[in-house]
C-alpha cells in the first residue's frame, strides 16, 4: 500500500473584487486612529470653555458638566462590561447592579467606616467583587437562559434587601452612606478637584473598552462568541462551556466593582437605589440602544442614556413642555417614560443600535453616489 | 399559639397575593415562553383604575356593591391592557425569547412612569370597605380582614383556574400547549388564540391582586408591582413554569418562610431565605416542584 500524500497546494490569495476592495482613501488610514484621537479629545475637553447651550447648563469646564460627564463615562464603561455578558457571551445576567454596588459600598465602607486610605480600600473592593462574582456565578452558571435570569436577578435582591435594611449599620439604609472624604487624597476631594475625578473616569472606561476588546479578540473571546451562537457546538468540540461563561461573569462582575469604587468617588458616596434591579435594566437597555456585541455600541449607548436620563428631567420642566397639554407634558415629564419608549422602539425597528447605523445608512450613501459616479 | 396562627394566617395572606400574581406569570412563560416583566404593570393598572373608580365611576364607591364594581372594573382595566400588550407588542415577536423579554423590560419601565406621571409617585391611601380594617378572632389570634379576603380571593382564583384547565376546551388547549407547543400546532390548533387567553387571564388575576392588595397594605403607588413582581418570579421558578398548582404549593411555601423568619429573626432574614430557597430548588431540581425544566 503506498500512502497517498495529498500535495499541499498553496491556495493562492483569493481575489477580491474590485468594488469590494476598501477605497485607500484618506478615510480608511485615519480611522483606525479615531478611539485615539477621541481619547485625546475627551482628554483635553476640560480645558474648554465652550458654552453649549441648550446640551450643558455650564460651560465645559465647570465642576457640574464635568461631573455629569464623568458619570456619563462611567455608565459607558458598565454597559461596555456588562455587553461582555450579553453582547458577547449571550448570558441575560438580571443582576449586574449586584457587582456595581459591591464596588461603590465597599469603598465607601472600607474608607468611612474601617478608615483604610484609598488605593487599599479599592484594591480591596475590586478584589472582593471580583472573588463575589466568581462565586455567585460558579452557582447561577449551574442554571441557563431565563432561570439564569431568574437567579442573578434574585442574588441581586438579597444585596438589595442587605443594604436597605442596613444590617450591622454599615449601609446607612434608606439614606445611603457619603463617602468620608477626609482620608482621601487632595487630589480627589472638592468641587474644584472634579475635573481630576473626570479624568479618572475616562481611564476607567478606557480601561474596560481595552479589556473587552482584548478578550473579545483572543482565543477566548472566539469561544465566548461561540457560546452565544450555538452552546451545544462548544460542548462538542470539547470546550466546557462553563468554565468559559464563569470567566467571562468573573471578569464583568470585576469590572463592574471597578466602575463602581470611581462611581463613588464621583458621586461622592453610596445611595441603595444603585442596588436596585432597575440598574440592572437601564444597563440591558444601554447596550441594546447602543449596539450588542459591538466595540463602540455599547459604550455610546450607556453614554447617552445616562446623559438623557439627566438632561430630560431639565427638559421635563422646561417651558416648552409645560406649554403643551397635560396629556403630553406629564409622561414627557418623566425620563424613564421617554427613555422606555425609545428603547421598545428600538428594539422592533433597530435591532442593532446605534453602532448599526453606518450599515443601514450603506445602501442610501451608495445610492446617493452612484447616480454622481456616472458620466 | 396566637402569634403562630397570626404569622400563619398573614404568611398566608402574603401568600395569596404572591399566587394571584404568579399564576398568570407562569402559565405565560408555560405556554408562551415569555418572561413576562411588564407583569407588575398590569398589577399597577388593576389597583390604580379600582382606586380611580372608587372615587369617579358613578355607582362605584369605598363600600359595599360599590366596592365590588370598583374592582371588577379594575380587573376589566387590567385585563384589557395585558390583551393590547400581547396583540400589540408580543405577538410580533413570537419565538425571538430575548427581544419579548426586552420589550417587557421596556414596558415595564415606561409603564410605571406613565402611572408615575398621571398619579404621582407618592403612595396614595386606597379606598376600602369598612370591615376590612378591622380583625377577626381565630383561636386567639386577631387575624386582619384584609389579608383573610385575600386568602379567600386567591382560593377561589385557584379553584376556578384548575376547574378551567381541566374541564374545558381552551383548559385542555393551554395544557397541551405547555407539554408541547409544536405538537399541538402540528394538530391544526391556534396555540395564539391562547396565547391571548393566557394573557388575559394572567392580567385579570394581577390586576385583582393590585386591587386586593391595596386593601391589604391601604396605599397603591406605582412600584408597588416591581417589588411584587421579583417575589412572584422566585415563585414561579420554585413552583415550576407553566404549574398552576405548582405556583400555589411555592407561593404558600415562600408566604410562610418569610413571614415566619421575619418574625422570629432580624427583619428582612425571611426574604433572604426565600432567595436562599430559590438556589436550593435550582441546584436540586431545576424543574421546580412540578413543571417543565426553565431553559431556553
Amino acid at each position: 500500500m503506498t500512502e497517498v500524500k495529498s500535495p499541499e497546494v498553496p491556495a493562492p490569495p483569493a481575489a477580491v473584487p474590485a468594488e469590494l476592495a476598501p477605497e485607500r482613501g484618506g478615510w480608511q488610514r485615519v480611522r483606525p486612529f479615531l478611539p485615539l484621537v477621541a481619547l485625546v479629545v475627551a482628554a483635553i475637553l476640560p480645558y474648554s470653555t465652550v458654552q453649549l447651550p441648550g446640551v450643558f447648563e455650564g460651560p465645559l469646564n465647570s465642576p457640574g458638566t464635568l461631573q455629569l460627564l464623568a458619570v456619563c463615562l462611567i455608565f459607558g464603561g458598565l454597559a461596555a462590561g456588562y455587553d461582555l455578558l450579553f453582547g458577547r457571551t449571550g448570558m441575560l445576567s438580571f443582576g449586574h447592579a449586584l457587582y456595581f454596588a459591591a464596588g461603590v459600598y465597599g469603598t465607601d465602607i472600607l474608607v468611612t467606616k474601617a478608615g483604610l486610605p484609598l488605593w487599599q480600600a479599592a484594591l480591596l473592593t475590586v478584589t472582593g467583587g471580583t472573588v463575589l462574582a466568581a462565586l455567585l456565578g460558579a452557582v447561577a452558571l449551574r442554571t441557563v437562559g431565563i432561570a439564569f435570569a431568574m437567579v442573578t436577578l434574585a442574588f441581586a435582591q438579597v444585596a438589595a434587601i442587605l443594604v436597605a435594611r442596613d444590617f450591622g449599620g454599615l449601609t446607612g439604609g434608606e439614606e445611603g452612606l457619603p463617602l468620608d472624604v477626609s482620608g482621601l487624597p487632595d487630589a480627589l476631594v472638592g468641587v474644584a478637584n472634579t475635573v481630576n475625578l473626570y479624568w479618572l473616569a475616562l481611564a476607567y472606561l478606557a480601561l474596560v473598552v481595552l479589556v473587552v476588546h482584548r478578550v473579545s479578540g483572543s482565543p477566548t473571546g472566539r469561544v465566548l462568541a461561540g457560546l452565544r451562537d450555538d452552546e451545544r457546538r462548544i460542548g462538542v468540540l470539547g470546550l466546557d462551556p462553563y468554565r468559559y461563561k464563569l470567566v467571562a461573569f468573573t471578569l464583568a462582575g470585576g469590572l463592574a466593582s471597578a466602575g463602581g469604587v470611581v462611581y463613588c468617588l464621583i458621586v461622592g458616596g453610596a445611595s441603595p437605589h444603585i442596588t436596585s434591579s432597575e440598574l440592572t435594566l437601564s444597563l440591558l437597555v444601554m447596550v441594546v440602544l447602543g449596539g450588542p456585541g459591538t466595540r463602540w455600541g455599547p459604550v455610546l449607548g450607556g453614554i447617552l442614556y445616562m446623559y438623557l436620563d439627566h438632561r430630560l428631567t431639565a427638559f421635563g420642566t422646561s417651558d416648552a413642555v409645560d406649554a403643551l397639554p397635560a396629556v403630553l407634558s406629564r409622561p414627557l415629564s418623566q425620563p424613564l417614560f421617554v427613555l422606555g419608549t425609545i428603547f421598545i422602539l428600538a428594539v422592533y425597528f433597530f435591532p442593532g443600535g446605534l453602532a448599526s447605523l453606518t450599515s443601514r445608512l450603506t445602501p442610501l450613501r451608495r445610492a446617493l453616489r452612484l447616480p454622481s459616479s456616472r458620466p | 399559639m396566637g402569634t403562630v396562627i397570626l404569622l400563619a394566617l398573614t404568611g398566608l395572606g402574603l401568600a395569596a397575593l404572591y399566587f394571584l400574581v404568579a399564576s398568570g406569570l407562569s402559565l405565560v412563560f408555560g405556554l408562551a415562553d415569555v418572561l413576562n416583566f411588564a407583569h407588575g404593570l398590569f398589577l399597577g393598572v388593576g389597583a390604580y383604575a379600582t382606586w380611580w373608580a372608587a372615587g369617579n365611576l358613578p355607582g362605584a364607591g369605598p363600600d359595599g356593591f360599590g366596592f365590588v364594581l370598583a374592582v371588577a372594573f379594575g380587573v376589566a382595566a387590567g385585563t384589557l391592557v395585558a390583551v393590547l400588550v400581547e396583540l400589540v407588542l408580543i405577538r410580533p415577536l413570537y419565538s425571538r425569547t430575548i427581544e419579548q423579554v426586552l420589550v417587557t423590560v421596556g414596558l415595564s419601565l415606561a409603564g410605571v412612569a406613565l402611572l408615575q406621571a398621571t398619579w404621582g409617585a407618592d403612595a396614595r391611601p386606597f379606598p376600602r370597605p369598612e370591615w376590612t380594617r378591622g380583625v377577626t378572632g381565630i383561636l386567639g389570634a386577631q387575624v386582619p380582614n384584609g389579608g383573610l379576603l385575600l386568602i379567600v380571593a386567591a382560593v377561589l382564583v385557584l379553584g376556578a383556574l384548575l376547574a378551567f384547565l381541566q374541564w374545558t376546551r381552551y383548559g385542555l388547549v393551554i395544557r397541551a400547549g405547555v407539554e408541547n407547543r409544536e405538537m399541538v400546532t402540528a394538530l391544526g390548533i391556534d396555540v395564539r388564540k391562547s396565547f391571548t387567553l393566557v394573557f388575559a387571564i394572567g392580567g385579570a388575576a394581577a390586576a385583582l391582586a393590585g386591587a386586593l392588595g391595596g386593601v391589604y397594605f391601604g396605599t397603591v403607588s406605582p412600584g408597588q408591582g416591581s417589588s411584587l413582581l421579583i417575589f412572584a418570579f422566585i415563585v414561579v421558578v420554585i413552583g415550576g413554569m407553566g404549574s398552576v398548582l405548582g405556583s400555589a404549593y411555592a407561593a404558600v411555601a415562600v408566604g410562610l418562610l418569610q413571614q415566619f423568619v421575619n418574625y422570629y429573626g432580624t427583619s428582612g432574614l425571611g426574604d433572604i431565605c426565600v432567595v436562599g430557597l430559590l438556589a436550593v430548588v435550582l441546584l436540586l431540581r431545576p424543574q421546580g416542584i412540578a413543571g417543565k425544566v426553565a431553559t431556553a
